[in-house]
C-alpha cells in the first residue's frame, strides 16, 4: 500500500513538471530550479511536510523534495545551533547528495566517451 | 467532441487548414501520452527510492541516514545510465518522469562532465559539470537560507 501512495506521489509531481514542459516555454533545466525552490517555499509554509508523509520517497526523491530537504535541515540545525543555523543547515542536510553526484560525475567523464554531435 | 468538430467543419477546408486541424489533433493526444509515461516513469523511480530506504530500515539504519544512502544510490544509478549512454534514451521517452527525479539532478551533473570532457580537467569537467545543476544550487541554497531567516524571526525574535 505504501508504494501506491509513493507511486502516485511521485507520479503527480512528474505529470505536473511534464504539463509544464509542454504547455509553456519552460525548459527542463529550468524546471528542475523552479521546482526546488518551490520544493523549499511549500514546505516553509507547512504543506510540504504532509505530502512526505503521505507519500513517502514520492515527495522525496523529486527534486522538490531536495528543497524540502534543505529547508528542514535549516529548522533543524536552527533548532540546535540558533542563528548560524540558516547558513549551515541547508547544505549539511543535502551534503550526501551534492558529494556523491559530484564524485560520481567526475568518475563518469573519466571512464565515458562523450558522444558525438 | 471531435465528432462536434468535424461536422461543425466546411468539408471543403485547404491544405494548410487540414494540417493545422491534424497538427492541434496530434499534440493534444502526445501532450497525454507525455503526461502518462512521465507519470508512470516518475512514480516508478520514487518506488525504487522507497524500496532502497526501505531495505536500509531494515538493516536497522536510522531513517535520515536511510533517506541519505536512498538518494546516494539512485544518484549513483543516474551516473552510470548516463555514463553509458542510456539516460538520454530513457529521457526521449520519459520527459519530465526522468528529469524530475533525483536521478535527473544526477543526470545533469554527469552528463556536461563527460560531454566537455575534450576542454580539459578545469575548464572542462569541473567548470561544466554544474552548468544545469548550479542554478539549482543557487535557487535551493539562497530561497533556503532568505526562509530560514524569516523562519528564525518568527520563532526565536517575535
Amino acid at each position: 500500500m505504501t508504494y501506491l501512495f509513493v507511486f502516485i506521489t511521485g507520479g503527480i509531481i512528474c505529470a505536473i513538471g511534464q504539463v509544464l514542459i509542454d504547455k509553456t516555454k519552460i525548459t527542463p533545466a529550468r524546471i528542475l530550479s523552479l521546482f526546488v525552490t518551490l520544493g523549499v517555499i511549500l514546505t516553509f509554509l507547512g504543506i510540504y511536510e504532509p505530502i512526505v508523509n503521505f507519500g513517502k520517497s514520492g515527495a522525496t526523491v523529486p527534486i522538490s523534495g531536495f528543497g524540502y530537504s534543505l529547508f528542514k535541515g535549516t529548522v533543524k540545525a536552527i533548532e540546535e545551533k540558533g542563528f548560524i543555523g540558516i547558513f549551515t543547515g541547508g547544505i549539511t542536510a543535502t551534503s550526501g547528495g551534492i558529494a556523491a553526484a559530484i564524485v560520481f560525475g567526475f568518475l563518469a567523464s573519466l571512464f565515458a566517451k562523450p558522444s558525438l554531435k | 467532441m471531435s465528432g462536434d468538430y468535424f461536422m461543425n467543419t466546411n468539408i471543403n477546408i485547404t491544405n494548410s487548414e487540414y494540417d493545422d486541424l491534424i497538427s492541434s489533433k496530434a499534440t493534444k493526444s502526445s501532450l497525454l501520452k507525455n503526461i502518462i509515461i512521465a507519470f508512470i516513469v516518475g512514480g516508478l523511480i520514487c518506488c525504487l527510492g522507497q524500496f532502497i530506504t526501505d531495505r536500509a530500515l531494515d538493516f536497522g539504519i536510522d531513517k535520515e541516514v536511510a533517506n541519505t544512502i536512498s538518494c546516494i544510490t539512485l544518484i549513483f544509478i543516474g551516473a552510470l545510465l548516463t555514463a553509458l549512454k542510456l539516460y538520454s534514451r530513457i529521457g526521449k521517452v520519459a520527459g519530465a518522469g526522468s528529469t524530475i527525479p533525483i536521478t535527473g539532478f544526477s543526470n545533469s551533473v554527469v552528463s556536461p562532465a563527460i560531454e566537455f570532457k575534450s576542454e580539459g580537467f578545469i575548464f572542462g569537467i569541473g567548470a561544466n559539470m554544474f552548468k544545469v545543476a548550479g542554478p539549482v544550487l543557487v535557487y535551493g541554497i539562497t530561497s533556503s537560507v532568505i526562509l530560514g531567516f524569516v523562519y528564525y524571526l518568527i520563532h526565536y525574535v517575535f
